[in-house]
């Protein structure tokens, strides 16, 4: 199909029905049909799923011929130079963005029409999916950063509400909260960021700003490097990188679709997405105000660079204590997260891109696949008590196994392997080897801690009488699995990584793959030393845990290395740090504030205008003291008073 | 002596200052009430002054309403007055103060 053969309106209405169409569903299920649980099911099953067939369309449409379109926005508001409004922008990165969060939301539904069969509060679950899905799909398709970071809070108060779903147990609700509030701290900062290029562009259109920098590379002067640190730093939040990391763990006491949905593929993937949209701006040489001068020729993308590295790494060695089996997921999506931010920082937003696409699909099967073993042993989260369940969960073991093989890059019969290969390509095209060996030193960790748990969980004998009842779930939660292992493995044979090069660098060389050899072994010919080491290590960490874990009755490494075990048990101590910390201080200014508050603002101003005023009038009213006489005295006083200034 | 405008004007001057004292200090009423008369007919007389010696009539019409409206204003006043009286029992300023806050 041409595309210039259709009408020029086709486009936005595409694109406007998919972003709408999960705020219909969810609007209506609040609304009115919370009593009903068929129609609340086929309304938000419909609305996602006609979103991902659109999404489809759109993208054969438009993404796959590299067209850059914006939908004619709506105008929101107006002031002074600063006119923000709501646009829609198809293009190849959203395009495909779009496809990926209405796919793995259209099978995180169907999943959780299983999962959460039982739950009482069921409508409400799927309005807030819905408004979910609706406040991610404005982040994907916004073409201004004020109607990103409208979609980005939107996005930040639906986790609240979905992580906080449990309400009433006080860990799910603690956990929303503090989700929540570490996100405030990295979003601050993307506001100021945000002000920042605007103050110095004058515009907040991503299309208006590229083009003013490209007219006029040093329009940003010298804070250059700090708006980009400053915009990153909300990608830090939403994506939980090092600092803020802690509320991606604590966030696993939602509902396990939604870990699945919002914690491996989409909510935390919009940080990465974000800063690949604005990577134009990322990517200046480095230039500091004064007062950070002593940061010199370190740019953004260093920092952004380092700031991953670090989290991948972290996040990999805390995983490998962890018992909770959705905490062993979100450490591993930490670290995962860290490869994709490293990739941006190492200039390969297109390997960042092409990571999170494949993530998205191997990580959402995991969550969905610990769902189903969690559902099956009775809510049941410490693998110490599973086991066995390879035998009793065929579907849901060989599906796991495969995700857990994309997780770790088992050479070509992962899609994990291609979108990896293309993160090492990229540090060491960026020249940074340090980099580069940690990269390849987490591929060791990651299968180290995913063998783990799959040794442990599925292999061996059952540790718990739940365990060994344990059976696969209804169709409506093995199919989601089955989908979403096709793309966990077959992605990678796909030119997906050239496909996000020439969207993110319009006119870029790409590789194009020809023949068998090249498609299936391109990382080895293309980048062999990463794919190499990358192997070697995998298959290190694969024998260590088979050597530690095979048939062990319980963990051996607090009996070998107990202070190191105790550390990564305990997190490494950042909820301990922060607490004694960060926490105080943040108090102590609340106390400061809470007293300015009181006596100066309350006190001075309002108490006090009020105070004067009634005094004001406590002492005019002795005037009138109801004597006639004083009356006329007064009166014949002004009378004379005004006689006499007439006279002068 | 020839009697001049002036000590027309010194006398009314006179009349109202003792008027207007009385108003001010007396506490009796009618006492109050004669004094404003006073100040109304100092008035009066300065008006019958400056018209006869400047010689324009225009004074005195302005004195015969004064006359009659104060003629009226007497009748209503002493009314209310004699009215107050037997309400309350007392002609005095000084328990008339109802009306304050």
């Amino acid at each position: 199909m041409e595309p210039t053969h259709l009408p020029a309106t086709n486009f936005q209405d595409l694109a406007w029905a998919i972003l709408l169409l999960p705020l219909v569903s969810a609007l209506a299920i609040t609304l009115g049909l919370r009593r009903n649980r068929e129609l609340t099911t086929t309304l938000s099953l419909s609305a996602v799923g006609i979103g991902f067939g659109l999404s489809v369309w759109l993208f054969f449409l438009y993404g796959v011929s590299g067209e850059r379109l914006a939908a004619t926005p709506l105008s929101w508001m107006s002031v002074g130079s600063l006119s923000a409004h709501l646009g829609l922008t198809v293009d190849p990165l959203s395009t495909l963005m779009l496809m990926v969060v209405t796919g793995v939301s259209f099978l995180v539904h169907v999943y959780s029409t299983g999962y959460m069969e039982d739950d009482p509060e069921y409508p409400r679950y799927f309005a807030s999916l819905g408004f979910f899905t609706f406040s991610m799909l404005g982040i994907v398709l916004s073409d201004n950063f004020v109607q990103t970071f409208i979609f980005w809070e939107l996005v930040g108060v639906s986790s609240y509400l979905l992580v906080g779903f449990w309400y009433e147990k006080p860990a799910a609700a603690d956990a929303a909260k503090k989700a929540f509030l570490t996100n405030r701290i990295g979003d601050f900062g993307f506001l100021l960021g945000i002000l920042i290029v605007w103050a110095a562009t004058g515009t907040v259109s991503f299309d208006a700003m590229a083009a003013k920098l490209k007219a006029e590379p040093g329009i940003l002067g010298a804070a250059a490097s700090l708006a980009g640190v400053l915009i990153f730093l909300g990608a830090v939040g939403k994506s939980a990188q090092l600092p803020l990391h802690v509320w991606l763990p604590d966030a696993m006491e939602g509902p396990t679709p939604v870990s699945a949905l919002i914690h491996a593929a989409t909510m935390v993937a919009a940080g990465v997405y974000m800063l690949c949209r604005v990577y134009f701006l990322l990517d200046l040489p480095a230039a500091w105000p004064a007062a950070l001068s002593f940061l010199g020729s370190i740019s953004a993308l260093d920092v952004i660079a380092w700031t991953g590295a670090l989290t991948s790494l972290v996040a990999g060695v805390i995983a490998i204590q962890q018992d909770d089996i959705k905490r062993i997921l979100a450490y591993s999506t930490l670290s995962q997260l860290g490869y994709m931010v490293m990739a941006v920082g190492c200039g390969g937003p297109d390997a960042a891109m092409f990571h999170l696409t494949t993530h998205a699909c191997f990580k959402a099967l995991l969550f969905l696949g610990a769902g189903a073993v969690i559902y099956a042993c009775h809510h049941e989260q410490n693998i110490w008590k599973m086991g066995g369940l390879a035998k009793r969960m065929p579907v849901t073991f060989w599906t796991f196994l495969l995700a857990t093989a994309a997780l770790c890059g088992l050479p070509v019969l992962s899609s994990g392997f291609y979108s990896k290969d293309a993160i090492f390509a990229a540090a060491l095209a960026s020249n940074r080897p340090v980099l580069f060996g940690i990269g390849v030193l987490v591929v060791g960790l990651t299968t180290l801690y995913m063998s783990r748990l799959v040794i442990i969980a599925f292999l061996g004998e059952s540790r718990s009488e739940a365990a060994s009842h344990a059976a696969d779930p209804g169709r409506n939660m093995t199919l989601p699995l089955l989908i979403l292992a096709v793309p966990s493995v077959s992605l990678g044979w796909l030119p997906v990584g050239a496909y996000f090069k020439s969207a993110i660098f319009p006119g870029a060389v790409t590789h194009s793959a020809e023949g068998f050899s090249d498609v299936f072994f391109e990382p080895f010919n293309h980048s062999p030393l990463g794919a190499f080491l990358g192997f070697g290590l995998m298959a290190f960490g694969l024998s260590v845990a088979f050597a530690t874990y095979w048939g062990a009755a319980m963990d051996p490494m607090p009996g070998h290395l107990p202070r190191l075990s105790r550390a990564l048990r305990n997190r490494l101590y950042f909820d301990e740090i922060y607490a004694a910390t960060l926490i105080p201080l943040h108090d102590a200014v609340a106390a400061l504030a809470d007293w300015v508050d009181r006596w100066i603002v309350q006190g001075l101003f309002v108490r006090g205008i009020s105070g004067g005023m009634d005094l004001f009038g406590r002492a005019l009213r002795l005037v009138q003291t109801g004597n006639l006489q004083t009356y006329a005295f007064l009166f014949v006083a002004g009378v004379a008073l005004v006689v006499l200034l007439a006279l002068k | 002596m020839i009697v001049g405008l002036h000590h027309y004007l010194v006398v009314s001057a006179l009349l109202f200052s003792l008027g207007l004292f009385g108003v001010l200090a007396r506490r009796n009423l009618l006492v109050i009430y004669m004094s404003l008369e006073l100040m109304l007919n100092a008035a009066n007389l300065a008006l019958v002054a400056f018209s006869r010696y400047n010689a324009n009539l225009k004074g005195q019409v302005m004195v015969f309403f004064i006359i009659t409206v104060a003629a009226a204003e007497v009748a209503v006043g002493l009314a209310l007055i004699v009215a107050l009286y037997r309400r309350r029992g007392t002609a005095h300023v000084e328990d008339l103060n109802s009306l304050r806050l």
